[in-house]
């Protein structure tokens, strides 16, 4: 009989769910607007001609950024609070508003870097890596790719790329637009479901983007399927804690989780069981501390457009992701957990600390420090307070944009082979290329965090917020950590400024204006950000999450 | 109101300065140039201030304060008190002086003029602020950022191990700043605490600085010291100063122990006594210590000296056990020798390290045994470097003496021990100056940078002689110059510090009660 009752209690449900919830359009708007590009890109890589596939594929990526960007100002302006949309799915609220403007600047940034195609003739991307470079195949994809009007040279592959711009290979926007709305969605995602389909939206297209490097192709290769296997790993573990938790709370929306943790006599196992799985899946997006293995091998192998995409805004994502399920889901439980916390984010900082010590390649290095840097997020994190969560935004959009020039600058420096990623070809750039090498060394000072730029502001805002709710020893150690990875920042500056350049090192070239745009603002927002910080903290500070 | 805007003046006119000479890329001349006159114009300012400043009224003048970042409740404030305002007076007097000296000096290839300017002028801009800043964050701000163009002046045009020297420098002081910025975020805390509303000024700080739990003080004010004793250097935290000071182009080096230093001096003064009190008298001993052990062992390193740079880095180890034996022996006297004793060391040091300077221009050497018999060739040369050392051993009618002699005997009614100990110091400066004059000023021409063609050519002394002073020709015009303001302040303050200490005092006074001691009663042994 009860069973019976059960049963059709269910389908009611079912009945009522079955009705269209109510949607706040003007909420979601920024995110609809970024699926709907990324869909126009698909269709104008499916059906405009090939030579004007780039511009079409550029506006429609910029436009597609600029409008989200748009809507997100109509609706902050509206002065809508937290709102809650899709049947409690997802929480366009303070943070998540916080986050979607920084994915969409930082996703600018990043698309400007990608649309690039003076630095590397024709792209950083190809078609179709696997085909081995100078074989007939390889060149068939070449001519395929610069088909011009006038026809192709016979014969001559590398004679026809002094001639006008190489077109280049465009898929690489329709992936990057539906990464970014998975980023967006993830930051957003009220229950853990749709956090998982947003993960997999956001890592699906990066898994591709990893492998297009049109230099070192197998490097590139290696690192998708690195990146494909181990995030695949990581996704199963979300996964399983998802189910976990869903088998401890009856649901698998945040809010319920929180509810049904706040004094009951329900299985600790299964709740800890869960957000341990949960925290693996997440951490690993966030590259953190000892679930970073991949981190340094993909930041390498990955074209270098790719990889600053991935080290700004996957990080921005998958802490936004954190914070909230930290602070929505978990708040009361927060004393059981933040124990390990403390040793993730301690054994974060110094894996990325010490190991970047022995890097010699900039990306790895740049990687190692990324992972260090997280380490610093994740104390901030880790701070239930207002201003630790402030502090955390704070953070990731200074870090965001100071990475995002550094593999920006990273681009520029290169010889015949392609990019000259090893440190000892960086010697003497001061001498070679004064300005270069000052951008770099200033992004270079940020990432270290000395004053007058925005990694100092950042360090401070998540440091206090950490020291204020009571983690003082943590505090200590993040600061020592910061020391001794001040320390591979300095090597780099040593070698461009005080050491006498190679014989026969690389040439930096000129950037065209794509990559020229990036790089200043990113450069720009390090120092504002620096300098008058106040206004970015105040809007990181606007509201708490909603559930 | 008006005060204020000289003081962002004084701040705001070398960094200028130094952005526009950083342009002149192509004309060092002019670059030169522009870079001296912003110097001499910042100078112009101090004396301004100087005179704008009234030692009878309040503690902190000049004050302008503007909300600056409210979400850490850091505000952009500026002012001095009687100690900042001397050692911005000590700035501004060095500044340009340091650029006389370099004028000539032959940069490592691929350098210019105008970067070498430039960094010295925004070096002197964040100097200033880290002096004029009244809101701690603002402090730390400036303390940290004096270190970018601190390291590429080591770095960039410096001797042959500049890399390591700058490396090592750096990292020192970001390590000792970084463990200080875990104290800056506490006080906040603390503060925020106490009143509700987390504040980063000074004057509020110490107003609550009482009501701080002493456990807490403690060690918030261990924070502040590792990183001030970094930078002033104390014993055993030292060792990247003979590096860098060895390494680093003279005018750097002068900068370096005459002024960079004193920061962590002025640190212990204004920060780490008014904001903990009752740490800094319970640790008391523990700094008296390591003080006292630093100019003992300070001297004696700077007696084995062989290379003339590392000798002045290593009587700056000892002169700065003297300043903390003056600060951490809480009186008046005392107080007043220690901020003494920060301008003189700069004067009567930086005259040492420019003569020495000039020494090594002319035989291209750092090693003391390359000289003998300098003084024959260049008796002027000889005799600045006699005035120099004389000053630094405090003989009685130099500078120094003054400062020595109101440390030594205001620190002794309350720590006798510490003050005898300190006073064999003297004897070993005595020592370690008069030892190196003998060897490298006095006696027969000897050594392989007077003598350069070595022992062969002495069988005929009249040419060796005549190519050896040819080597040596004694100071021009423009090194006269250099060192005439330092040799005038030598003997006006060693006979009329007057002036000085009037300036001093009333903030002196103000940090002694804000530390909670008294002055102990003369005789009866302390209090």
């Amino acid at each position: 009989m009860l069973a019976v009752q059960q049963i059709s209690g269910a389908g009611q449900v079912l009945a009522q769910r079955a009705q269209l919830p109510a949607i706040d359009y003007g909420a979601l708007a920024p995110l609809l607007v970024i699926l709907g590009a990324a869909c126009v890109a698909v269709v104008v890589e499916a059906f405009v001609p090939r030579p004007a596939r780039w511009g079409a594929q550029v506006a429609v990526t910029v436009l597609g950024l600029a409008a989200a960007g748009a809507a997100l100002g109509v609706h902050l302006s509206s002065g809508a609070g937290g709102v809650v949309t899709l049947a409690g799915t997802v929480a366009v609220d303070g943070p998540a508003l916080f986050l979607w403007g920084t994915l969409l600047a930082l996703g600018l940034g990043s698309a400007l870097l990608i649309a690039d195609r003076t630095v590397e003739p024709g792209g950083a991307f190809v078609a179709d890596a696997a085909v081995r470079v100078g074989t007939a195949q390889d060149r068939a994809q070449n001519r395929a790719q610069r088909a011009q009007p006038g026809g192709t040279t016979p014969g001559g592959t590398r004679a026809a790329a002094a001639g006008g711009h190489e077109e280049m290979q465009t898929e690489v926007f329709p992936l990057f637009l539906f990464s970014l709305a998975g980023m967006m969605a993830f930051t957003a995602a009220n229950d853990l479901l749709t956090m998982f389909v947003a993960l997999e939206v956001l890592s699906l297209p990066l898994y591709l983007m990893c492998g297009l490097a049109r230099r070192r192709r197998l490097l590139s290769q290696e690192a998708a399927v690195k990146y494909f296997l181990l995030g695949a790993f990581a996704s199963a573990f979300f996964l399983y804690g998802v189910a976990l938790l869903y088998g401890y709370a009856g649901s698998v929306a945040l809010a319920d989780i929180s509810q049904a943790s706040a004094g009951t006599d329900r299985s600790d196992t299964l709740l800890f069981g869960g957000l341990a799985m949960l925290v693996i899946g997440l951490m690993f997006k966030a590259s953190v501390g000892p679930f970073h293995t991949w981190t340094p091998d993909v930041y390498q192998g990955a074209p270098t457009p790719v990889t600053a995409f991935m080290a700004a805004c996957t990080k921005v994502a998958a802490f936004g992701a954190i914070l909230r399920v930290l602070h929505v889901g978990f708040e009361s439980t927060s004393w059981t957990w933040r124990g390990v916390l403390w040793g993730i984010a301690i054994a974060s900082m110094v894996i990325g600390a010490i190991l970047g010590l022995t890097q010699t390649d900039v990306k790895r290095m740049i990687a190692y420090s990324s992972v260090a840097h997280a380490g610093f997020i994740l104390v901030g994190a880790m701070a239930m307070t207002p201003d630790g969560l402030s502090g955390t935004l704070f953070y990731l959009l200074a870090y965001g944009f100071t990475t995002l020039a550094a593999f920006g600058v990273v681009t520029l420096v290169r010889d015949a082979e392609g990019e000259s990623t090893h440190l000892s070809q960086w010697a003497g750039l001061a001498k070679r290329s004064p300005l270069t090498a000052a951008v770099f060394g200033f992004l270079l000072f940020a990432l270290a965090g000395i004053p007058l730029t925005s990694g100092f502001t950042a360090k401070f805002a998540v440091f206090s917020a950490a020291l204020a709710d009571g983690m003082a020893p943590l505090v200590v150690i993040a600061l020592v950590a910061s020391a001794v990875a001040a320390f591979f920042y300095l090597r780099v500056v040593v070698l461009m400024y005080f050491s006498e350049p190679a014989a026969d090192g690389p040439t930096v070239s000129v950037p065209g204006g794509f990559t020229t745009a990036a790089i200043t603002l990113g450069v720009v927002v390090t120092l504002l950000l620096g300098v008058l910080p106040s206004f970015a903290l105040d809007w990181a500070a606007l509201g708490g999450f909603t559930s | 109101m008006a005060g204020g805007l000289l003081l962002l003046t004084l701040l705001l006119a070398p960094l200028v300065g130094g952005l526009v000479v950083a342009t002149m890329r192509a004309a060092p001349g002019a670059a030169k140039a522009t870079a001296l006159l912003f110097a001499l114009a910042e100078l112009v300012l101090a004396g301004f201030a100087w005179f704008a400043f009234d030692p009878g009224a309040g503690r902190l003048q000049l004050g302008l304060s503007v909300e600056w970042i409210p979400a850490f409740g850091a505000r952009f404030a500026l002012g001095v008190d009687g100690i900042a305002l001397v050692m911005i007076a000590l700035v501004g007097v060095l500044v340009p002086i340091v650029m006389g000296a370099s004028w000539e000096e032959k940069l490592p290839e691929g350098r210019t003029a105008a970067g070498f300017y430039s960094l010295l002028l925004i070096t002197e801009s964040m100097l200033v602020g880290v002096f004029a800043a009244t809101d701690v964050f603002l402090f730390y701000l400036f303390f940290e950022v004096m270190l970018v163009p601190m390291y590429f002046l080591i770095g960039r045009f410096g001797g042959p191990r500049r890399q390591y020297a700058a490396v090592k420098f750096f990292l020192y002081s970001l390590f000792g700043g970084l463990v200080m910025l875990a104290s800056v975020v506490g006080v906040f805390v603390v503060s925020s605490e106490q009143l509700g509303q987390g504040t980063f000024d000074w004057a509020t700080l110490v107003t609550i600085a009482d009501d701080v739990p002493e456990s807490t003080q403690m060690w918030l004010f261990l924070g502040f010291f590792l990183a001030f004793a970094i930078k002033a250097p104390l014993v055993p935290l030292h060792t990247w100063l003979p590096d860098a000071g060895a390494e680093a182009p003279v005018g750097v080096g002068v900068l370096l122990v005459g002024v960079l230093d004193k920061v962590g001096t002025f640190g212990f003064l204004r920060y780490c006594l008014p904001l903990f009190p009752d740490a800094s008298r319970r640790l008391a001993p523990l700094v008296l210590a390591l003080a006292v052990v630093g100019i003992i062992y300070g001297a004696l390193l700077a007696v084995g000296q062989s290379d003339l740079k590392r000798f002045v880095a290593y009587t700056s180890v000892a002169h700065f056990g003297f300043i903390a034996l003056g600060i951490f022996a809480f009186s008046t006297q005392a107080h007043a020798g220690a901020v003494l004793y920060m301008i003189n060391h700069g004067i009567s040091t930086g005259m040492l390290f420019l003569v020495v300077g000039m020494v090594m221009a002319r035989g291209g050497s750092r090693l003391i045994a390359d000289y003998g018999g300098v003084a024959t060739l260049a008796p002027v040369l000889g005799g600045m470097f006699l005035l120099a050392g004389l000053s630094s051993l405090a003989l009685p009618g130099t500078n120094s003496f003054v400062s020595e002699f109101l440390v030594l005997v205001g620190s002794f009614p309350r720590q006798p021990v510490f003050t005898i100990v300190a006073t064999c110091g003297i004897i070993l400066a005595a020592l370690y100056v008069l030892w190196v004059y003998q060897r490298v000023m006095t006696g027969p021409l000897r050594g392989a940078a007077v003598l350069a063609d070595g022992p062969g050519a002495a069988t005929d002394p009249d040419t060796a002689r005549g190519r050896a002073a040819a080597r040596f020709p004694d100071l021009s015009v423009r090194e006269v110059a250099v060192l005439a303001p330092l040799v005038a302040l030598i003997l006006v303050l060693g006979f009329y510090p007057q002036p000085v200490l009037d300036v001093i005092n009333p903030s002196v006074t103000a940090t002694l009660s804000e530390v909670g001691m008294t002055d102990p009663v003369t005789g009866s042994g302390g209090n």
